[in-house]
């Protein structure tokens, strides 16, 4: 995919002013959140499990390569093979020769982040496989040449008409703006597809160490058709998802539905442990895992270790306020929101990805919905510090920055300067007290007036409480 | 190699090298214990209780819900559901439980029987299930040479066969269940379902029938 990072500003300002996409973005914003909430509500139990699977995780990364070595003599025993890939290059080639070997023609897919983070429909397409995205979601995209904004509901930029209109261009049916009517049409057409694949490739939630076993987690059933009709199936996943034993996932598995999309429990959970068995009439003959790496590994022991324990749920972009704003597009690359804006510039570079730490209110809505408790709002902090002594920030950042620090060192100056901002700004804006454009600051003043500041400096009221006693 | 590199990152990560015995084996200790972690109080019920609150999770998941004194009711039940709706075929599987059954009700409404792999345009299917597990209503099923996983996703209607006897409280209990009958290795597949198949895609509008089948049908047997 590529890399529209570093043009976030002027991403995220095309996106605050196009209509169709407000819209949309309406419709997450009224669901996700609320949907979660009750969830929660029904289970008392939830914040201790949100501390198990914190602790859990961790347990896991700094065993993680003992449970992968684990994980892959078990896929083996079971009749599967494993292949490691350091990188998206590798992963896309690993998976082009297994097509290649069963001279696979069409391959189906069900839906997976790690290869949208490989660019793997590219690849396969530029070497004569045609891959056929079969997430109702994924599948619109595919059609109307788009990428996922959400991490789970890949189609929330766009609206029934998007949908109609794609589907009346690429069926050859008659029009119609009735989502039951989309969705048939879409089962119909995808059924072919289907059972004609040649190679199911699905990603994976978690992978079973005691067992060997992925499992995919979806509501729709079409990874199941995906994985059990061709001949051949392909899991295409990381390296954090492995996880010791049934029970272990069994504790995410609690987590992650009410996370995501509020539900009890999603639809389809399902294992796949190897190839299929002696006498089975049904299931692929072949069965590959491909463990993807691309940066993960080195983040182990690093300040963004706490990172790898994310079970990609989307709660943290469900709940932020800057991601309900602009979309997923707006952040430019596979993942987006606040769990995007800490791993982007760690598999894209902070170059181009640095940024996104700063696509944040810093709120800690985000930190306060993670299930397994991902300080996002420090590590988006770790960027911030880290783009700025390599000196990659935008001039008007870096100079506002350092003459705040200048002044912060010297607090007479500091003193004096804020006041004398203070009544210039509160002049700057008139009667109605709000300021509607101020130099340098168009990014906020753009989409909402800045209150100007009304009285005292925080020094000048600190002093008087103190000198009346320091009480409240 | 990419193995050894990722492997040697992680170690390199957590300040390990391989030899360390401790952490390999606190690995193993973990693996063979298979602990539970914490389990929600809601399905730690008398086993009366937990079969109510199967039934209440089941329905609110969509799913239809047919109580049967005996499991030899379930072909007539079968053919009146069918009939019903205009279905004249019927895909099962061939466990010996399904196999066991007088299948001439279907006969009698000219609904026709077959048993193999599920095809696309199949109307219907018939399997028996592992578990029903309480906290969320959910089915376990698993495939094997007499039940293809097949039948579970793409026929437009799924019905299903269980026990009340075979109702459990929680995941854990039914991840018990599996080991007990089939050791150290899986079936193939293990289905965990909950529901008919829907999305939310377009327009976070709820639709039922996604690709999976449309209806979800539970013959629950008084057993
Ligand atoms: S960072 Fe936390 S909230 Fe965000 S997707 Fe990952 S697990 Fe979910």
């Amino acid at each position: 995919m590529q890399i529209n990072t570093p043009f976030f500003k002027q991403r995220a300002s095309e996106a605050l002013h196009d209509e169709n996409l407000q819209k949309a973005l309406g419709n997450l914003k009224a669901g996700f959140p609320e949907k979660r909430a009750i969830a929660v509500s029904r289970m008392p139990e939830f914040e201790d499990l949100r501390d198990q699977a914190r602790d859990l995780k961790n347990h896991i990364i700094e065993h993680l390569d003992l449970y992968l070595e684990q994980f892959e003599s078990k896929v083996t025993e079971n009749g599967g093979h494993v292949h490691w890939a350091r990188t998206s290059d590798d992963a896309n080639k690993i998976i082009l020769d297994i097509c290649k070997q069963v001279n696979a023609k069409t391959v189906t897919k069900g839906k997976s982040m790690v290869s949208e983070e490989t660019g793997l429909n590219d690849y396969l397409e530029k070497n004569g496989i045609q891959p056929v995205e079969t997430d109702l979601g994924e599948y619109i995209l595919q059609l109307r040449e788009d990428h996922p904004s959400h991490i789970i509901a890949p189609a929330i930029h766009l609206n029934l008409e998007d949908v109609s209109e794609a589907f009346h261009k690429n069926h050859n049916r008659p029009k119609s703006d009735d989502p039951a009517v989309l969705m048939q049409e879409a089962r119909e057409v995808l059924r072919e597809k289907f059972v004609a694949a040649d190679v199911g490739i699905t990603g994976a939630n978690f992978c079973v160490a005691e067992t060997g076993s992925t499992i995919i987690i979806t509501n729709e059933g079409n990874g199941d058709l995906t994985q059990t009709l061709p001949k051949t199936h392909i899991v295409i996943t990381s390296i954090e998802k492995v996880v010791p034993t049934l029970e272990d996932m069994t504790l995410f598995q609690r987590l992650l539905a009410r996370s995501a999309t509020g539900q009890e429990f999603t639809v389809y959970n399902t294992l796949s442990s190897g190839p299929r068995r002696e006498g089975d009439q049904d299931g692929p003959e072949n069965f590959h895992v491909v463990l993807v790496d691309n940066g993960r590994s080195e983040m182990v022991g690093s300040e963004f270790q706490d990172m790898l324990r994310c079970i990609r749920c989307s709660a943290c972009m469900n709940h932020c306020p800057v991601y309900g704003a602009v979309g997923g597009h707006s952040y430019g690359w596979v993942y987006p929101g606040p769990m995007g804006s800490v791993l982007t510039p760690k598999m894209i570079g902070i170059e181009k990805g640095g940024m996104l730490p700063n696509a944040s209110t810093f709120c800690g809505k985000c930190e306060s919905v993670c299930p397994v408790r991902i300080p996002l709002p420090k590590l988006m902090r770790h960027w911030r510090q880290d783009e700025f002594s390599k000196h990659l920030q935008p001039k008007a950042a870096r100079y506002g920055l350092a003459g705040w620090a200048f002044l912060a060192k010297r607090p007479a100056l500091y003193k004096t300067y804020t006041r004398m901002a203070n009544w210039f700004m509160k002049h700057w804006a008139g009667k109605k007290g709000r300021i509607e454009k101020m130099p340098l600051a168009g990014g906020w003043t753009d989409w909402r007036d800045m209150p100007a500041p009304q009285g005292k400096t925080f020094m000048q009221a600190w002093k008087e409480q103190q000198k009346n006693g320091g009480s409240h | 190699m990419s193995r050894e590199e990722i492997l040697n990152n992680i170690r390199r990560g957590v300040k390990r090298n391989t030899a360390d015995d401790t952490a390999r084996q606190t690995v193993l200790n973990r693996l063979s214990a298979k602990a539970d972690n914490l389990i929600p109080a809601r399905a730690q019920l008398p086993q009366q209780e937990q079969i109510a609150l199967f039934i209440e999770m089941a329905n609110e998941a969509a799913a239809e819900i047919i109580e049967l004194d005996s499991i030899s009711e379930v072909p007539s039940a079968s053919a009146k559901w069918l009939r019903d709706r205009g279905i004249f075929e019927l895909v099962t599987s061939s466990t010996a439980k399904v196999d066991a059954l007088d299948w001439s009700p279907l006969a009698e409404k000219d609904i026709q029987r077959s048993q193999r792999v599920a095809q696309a345009g199949d109307f219907a299917s018939l399997t028996d299930s592992f578990a029903g597990i309480a906290e969320t209503g959910t089915l376990m099923l698993h495939s094997s040479p007499q039940s293809p996983t097949t039948l579970n996703f793409l026929p437009d209607n799924h019905l299903v066969i269980l026990s009340r006897s075979a109702i459990v409280g929680v995941y854990e209990e039914a991840w018990k269940k599996i080991r007990a009958q089939f050791g150290a290795t899986l079936p193939r597949t293990v289905n965990m379902i909950t529901g008919p198949s829907r999305s939310a895609d377009i327009e976070q509008r709820l639709q039922m029938g996604a690709h999976g089948p449309k209806t979800l049908v539970i013959f629950l047997i008084n057993d």
